[in-house]
């Protein structure tokens, strides 16, 4: 038996790749299709997909302007001519939650981008030098995790001010530590395995084992979290604006817009059913999303 | 020549009563391209001299040498470049994120070394894999096959000792007979100097120049293998390993199993 025999064996075996774009682009052809597989997750992406449309073409769906009031067609019940009714002043609910999904959005990618990278440089930090730098990392993180997290993100409001980014900002505050602990616990998993063992053995520093080898591997599952988060962000956003300390009138946010109709609710329904529809359909997708992302990229499953 | 020299290496864990002393003084001085074995029962400390000198273990108190030069507790680049570990289990020792030409180019880059494609396409080949491997996963592999890359990866810095713990132990027989075949072209091509851990006496007959049978902690006998097969072993232990594994033997296959 020589080294030759492996040699004839290994042609038979898979598909060759050509070079490294096309296998990575075989990887997400594949991926995209196990993903669409689960027809819950499939309705997830595609409400996901429908609300980034709508806020990108929001100008062009919307039927009238979300802002211009209309005192003389106050509270009207859905009709052709307003699709889902008119609030206490007059505007148009459809053109109001259509651009609601703007500012929704932009809540929802604004405290991603600054949560994802926080928790997850925090969590893979503390997890992989472990030590003194565990420890004060993790105690930081415990002592934002243990305020109620719409708590947290009222004081900071109560403290900065209301509108829109300060609801940002606190709600970034307090959504990074359960990253942080999710990225450390898998650090710590990671950094007894042999392939990482190797790449230090290999002579590697500290920083290009955490960001080539550690973060690849936990990014994975902060995706997922963070995916699921989203939903719980739509709901702090909608639960600060309601409390009329997230986005300031007249904008058209749907927390806001529910806390608005509340006094009208009994006698018309359309002006708290829609917002509310909206913010129940957007979180569920964004979990449905969630649960299928996790079972696609959980390495356990592979 | 003596390549490496071990003289008094003491490696405990853990503090007060539940220290654990895992190493016990161990001597052993191996010579340049020999083909050295560690052999004995599970947590007798085989591995763990291996990670002394890898460098992933550093509070270990002593004295190694290794080609003339002492080494320090902290692991450098020239120290990487001299040598290399291959470790027991293929399916756990490549990152399963990265395809096997990064696999492959990390420690090039860690070391800034250029012409990466074609020292990549060089060593694939002297593994035994083609070129068509190069843009693969670990998980399209098998574990022959990724055992192979994981030696490549440790060759690519071009050391010259090799480190190697159990490397056949998670193989398939047919597959352990292909790598120790590999394993030992490599030595007599490259002038590899090889220490490896094993509990299998089949592979210590296919592969080493001399072994030295540990138990707990400490290194009870070194003796050639000629000796071990003439079964001219000094120490009740080794006797006892020898007849496990000559009983075993008598089942049909030529790598046997202490």
């Amino acid at each position: 038996m020589t080294a030759e025999t492996s040699m004839t064996a290994s042609t038979s075996m898979g598909s060759t790749h050509p070079n490294r774009y096309q296998a990575l682009w075989t990887l997400c052809q594949d991926s995209t299709k196990r993903l669409l597989k689960n027809p819950l997750t499939a309705v997830g992406l595609g409400v996901v997909i429908m609300l980034l449309l709508v806020a990108l073409f929001a100008p062009w769906l919307a039927t009238h302007d979300p802002l211009v009031q209309n005192l003389n067609n106050t509270l009207s019940a859905p009709s052709a001519a307003h699709w889902f009714g008119t609030d206490e002043f007059g505007r148009d609910i459809y053109s109001r939650l259509v651009h609601g999904a703007r500012i929704t959005l932009y809540i929802i990618s604004l405290v991603t981008v600054i949560v994802g990278p926080i928790g997850l440089a925090i969590g893979a930090i503390s997890g992989y030098f472990g030590g003194w730098v565990d420890t004060l990392f993790m105690r930081i993180t415990d002592i934002f995790i243990s305020f109620p997290s719409l708590v947290l993100a009222l004081a900071f409001v109560a403290a900065l001010g209301a509108g829109l980014e300060h609801a940002v900002i606190a709600i970034a505050l307090t959504s990074w530590p359960p990253i942080a602990r999710l990225a450390r616990a898998e650090t710590l998993q990671l950094r007894q395995a042999d392939y990482i063992v190797a790449v230090q053995l290999q002579g590697a520093s500290s920083a290009r084992i955490l960001c080539r080898h550690i973060v690849p591997m936990c990014l994975s599952s902060v995706i997922v979290r963070l995916t699921m988060n989203m939903a719980s962000i739509i709901l702090t956003a909608a639960g600060l604006g309601f409390l009329g300390l997230g986005a300031q009138p007249p904008l058209p946010e749907w927390g806001a817009m529910i806390s608005t109709g509340r006094s009208y609710m009994l006698e018309s329904w359309w002006l708290v059913a829609f917002p509310g529809g909206a913010i129940l359909l957007v979180s569920l997708a964004f979990n449905l999303l969630g649960d299928g992302l996790r079972d696609l990229l959980d390495p356990r499953s592979e | 020549m003596t390549m490496i020299d071990i003289q008094s290496l003491d490696l405990s864990f853990g503090h007060g009563a539940q220290q654990a002393h895992i190493l016990k003084s161990i001597q052993l001085a191996i010579d340049e391209g020999e083909s050295f074995g560690l052999v004995g029962e599970s947590g007798s400390g085989k591995t763990t001299i291996l990670r002394c000198l890898a460098g992933q273990y550093n509070h270990w108190t002593g004295h190694i040498s290794v080609n003339n030069q002492r080494l320090s507790h902290r692991l450098d680049r020239a120290r990487c470049r001299l040598m290399q570990m291959v470790f027991q289990d293929p399916y756990g020792s490549l990152h399963p994120r990265h395809t096997i030409e990064s696999i492959l180019a990390e420690p090039l880059k860690i070391h800034g070394i250029d012409q990466r494609h074609e020292r990549i396409g060089q060593l694939l080949s002297k593994v035994g894999l083609d070129d068509s491997f190069r843009y693969r996963f670990p998980h399209q592999l098998s574990g022959g096959q990724r055992q192979r890359v994981a030696i490549a990866r440790a060759l690519i810095l071009e050391p010259r000792i090799l480190l190697l713990d159990e490397p056949t132990s998670a193989l398939d027989v047919s597959v352990q007979a292909e790598i120790l075949n590999l394993l030992s072209e490599l030595r007599q091509r490259e002038g590899l100097t090889y220490l490896m851990v094993t509990h299998d006496l089949g592979v210590v007959a296919h592969l080493c120049d001399r072994i030295a049978v540990m138990q707990h902690g400490e290194i009870l006998e070194v003796l050639g293998t000629d000796e071990l097969l003439a079964g001219q072993a000094q120490h009740p232990y080794t006797q006892m390993l020898i007849t496990h594994s000559r009983h075993k033997s008598e089942v049909p296959g030529q790598v046997t199993r202490v």
